[in-house]
């Protein structure tokens, strides 16, 4: 019984992970997807997110902390982008030397130590305390938040600016063709999905009242498994649910780790488990088509077996 | 109009693969003029086109629209006044936007993309309505993903999308070549009824040697990056494929080679 309780209470604690990565793979659907572009600047954003939002709540400010937590990894997007545009540098190259040159970065914005603890300092959270809520208001809080997130960036992908945007991951020779800047574009595409990464670190940081310099290594692979298990699993008809999906598919993601590390996997398994399950969603299509052609191929065979040539 | 002066191109410059692709072109376009393009393989005429359109920089000479210089603007502000129909039908649109999701980013053209919605009810009205001149039905599928959309509805699509915004100029390449001729067919009947109707300055290449002959007010053939022959309207009158062929041979000094060539 008291291990149930325990798993309910696991359970409800990843929930609320889960919903603060969905920001972070949202960000990474803008890249990955939207965009078509592999970013890799995300493992370093995370960081620098949770890296201003810590020392902003040290000094007792975390939703400034939070604000500018978005506005710095909307630097880091629009660094990355810029070395891929206007100096032709492979975009995941671009992401790697951007995460490399963000690491010393982050270092500086945490005052040379790879680590700030919160404990005891005003957090986003404290204010629900106060209210009085019950034991699901950080829960709801965080619903609240998703959900204001997922209506701002629908509302900005069918804009006039989201439609380019979208556009030029789907063809840019023919957005260029209609006078689109598609250089304009990936910056300002780069920097809404750095930003929203950014802004996730921010919000474990103050979650977990803990932030540590190297907490966003893997968060490319984790943000591209939540964008996947989302597709595979959920309705991507319109862009709406697309994004729902997306959510969804990192809360998911959340939930089955938890759930393996409930049932014994050890923690530094983790990165090893999530690049599989991200190797395996990537490989689907292809695994699917040699499934089928060896099908069909036995088939095949097998009605010449006669012999008769 | 349009007026491009002793322009060259060469690709892989000092390197074994050199390739001369335009050799001190010059063209003249009056207002409204349509060109239609012929000409072997290699001979120039994509790259003449993706210079007009700034994809490629020339090397020298200069390229003057309505009397502005646009020798070395950027691709994306040529575009504000050039409408553009590749040759493949992947090219010309979004696959994974609607029909109108693809028009309204067309009908932006040279204007800044803000943050207001990105169509309006009055958009999508319009939309329909021009839509419905392609005569393809796809008026009733605005809220469809272009990715389902057949090839020659495509191309019928980007030929909406490049002169929803009347362009001062349009460069069409090839644009029915991977179509079934029927198909193609009806793809020039819809250009030749734009391009009339809007009185818009055109540049076709075409592979097919009687369309080039029956569209347009002028047919121009290149070789080697020049322009071998030049036909106005009235010394188009009376031509047929076959002369055409044999003036070629003559020109050129050599067969035309065109693999994908239609004489018929």
């Amino acid at each position: 019984m008291t291990m149930l309780m325990s798993l309910a209470a696991t359970l409800q604690g990843s929930m609320e992970l889960g919903i603060i990565y969905a920001i972070m793979a949202l960000g990474v659907f803008i890249s990955f997807r939207t965009l078509n572009i592999p970013d890799l600047t995300v493992d370093s954003s995370f960081a620098l997110g949770a890296a201003v939002s810590a020392v902003m709540a040290s000094i007792g400010q975390p939703f400034i902390g939070l604000a500018l937590a978005f506005l710095a990894g909307c630097f880091a997007g629009v660094f990355t982008a810029l070395l891929t545009t206007k100096l032709k540098i492979q975009p995941l190259l671009s992401g790697i030397l951007m995460m490399l040159a963000l690491y010393s970065i982050n270092l500086k914005v945490m005052g040379g130590k790879p680590n700030i603890p919160l404990l005891n300092k005003p957090v986003m959270f404290s204010f629900l305390q106060r209210l009085d809520l019950g034991k699901y208001a950080k829960l709801l809080f965080l619903v609240l938040i998703l959900a204001l997130i997922v209506v701002l960036l629908y509302f900005f992908l069918k804009t006039k600016l989201g439609f380019a945007l979208r556009a030029t991951g789907d063809n840019d020779k023919m957005v260029r063709a209609l006078g689109v800047n598609t250089d304009i574009t990936i910056i300002i595409g780069l920097a809404v999905s750095n930003g929203l990464v950014a802004l996730a670190g921010a919000i474990i940081a103050q979650y977990q009242s803990f932030a540590d310099v190297s907490m966003g290594i893997g968060m490319v692979v984790i943000g591209l498994a939540s964008v996947i298990i989302g597709e595979v699993l959920f309705s991507v008809k319109t862009l709406m649910r697309r994004l729902i999906a997306v959510a969804l598919g990192a809360i998911l993601y959340r939930l089955i780790i938890t759930i393996a590390l409930w049932l014994g996997m050890p923690p530094t398994d983790l990165k090893l488990v999530s690049a599989v399950i991200v190797a395996a969603a990537l490989s689907m299509t292809v695994i699917k088509e040699r499934a089928l052609s060896f099908k069909s191929r036995r088939a095949n065979s097998r009605r010449y077996k006669g012999g008769q040539v | 109009m349009l007026k491009v002066e002793n322009i060259c191109k060469t690709f892989n410059k000092g390197s074994i693969n050199e390739k001369i692709a335009l050799d001190n072109l010059s063209l003249f376009l009056g207002d409204g003029e349509f060109v239609t393009v012929i000409g072997g393989n290699g001979a120039g005429k994509s790259t003449f086109l993706n210079c007009i359109a700034g994809v490629y920089e020339i090397d020298a000479g200069r390229i003057l629209l309505d009397n502005t210089d646009i020798s070395y603007s950027p691709e994306h502000k040529r575009s504000k006044y050039i409408g553009r129909v590749f040759q493949d039908p992947l090219m010309g649109t979004a696959f994974d936007m609607t029909i109108e999701e693809n028009l309204a980013i067309a009908y932006t053209r040279g204007k800044p993309k803000g943050l207001r919605p990105g169509i309006s009810k009055a958009d999508t009205a319009l939309f329909r309505e021009k839509l419905a001149l392609l005569d393809l039905g796809l008026e009733n599928r605005v809220k469809e993903k272009v990715g389902r959309l057949s090839g020659g509805q495509r191309q019928a699509l980007t030929l909406l999308m490049a002169t929803i915004v009347k362009p001062k100029l349009l460069l069409l390449d090839e644009h029915t070549a991977a179509l079934d001729p029927s198909i193609a067919k009806k793809v020039f009947k819809l250009t030749e009824e734009i391009v009339k109707g809007e009185k818009l300055c055109t540049i076709m290449i075409t592979h097919n040697m009687k369309a080039a002959l029956e569209h347009g007010t002028r047919t121009i053939m290149m070789h080697e990056g020049k322009i071998i022959m030049d036909l106005n309207s009235k010394e188009k009158e009376g031509v047929t494929v076959e002369w055409l062929i044999e003036q070629f041979n003559r020109k050129s000094g050599t067969e035309l080679d065109n693999d994908r060539m239609l004489l018929g």
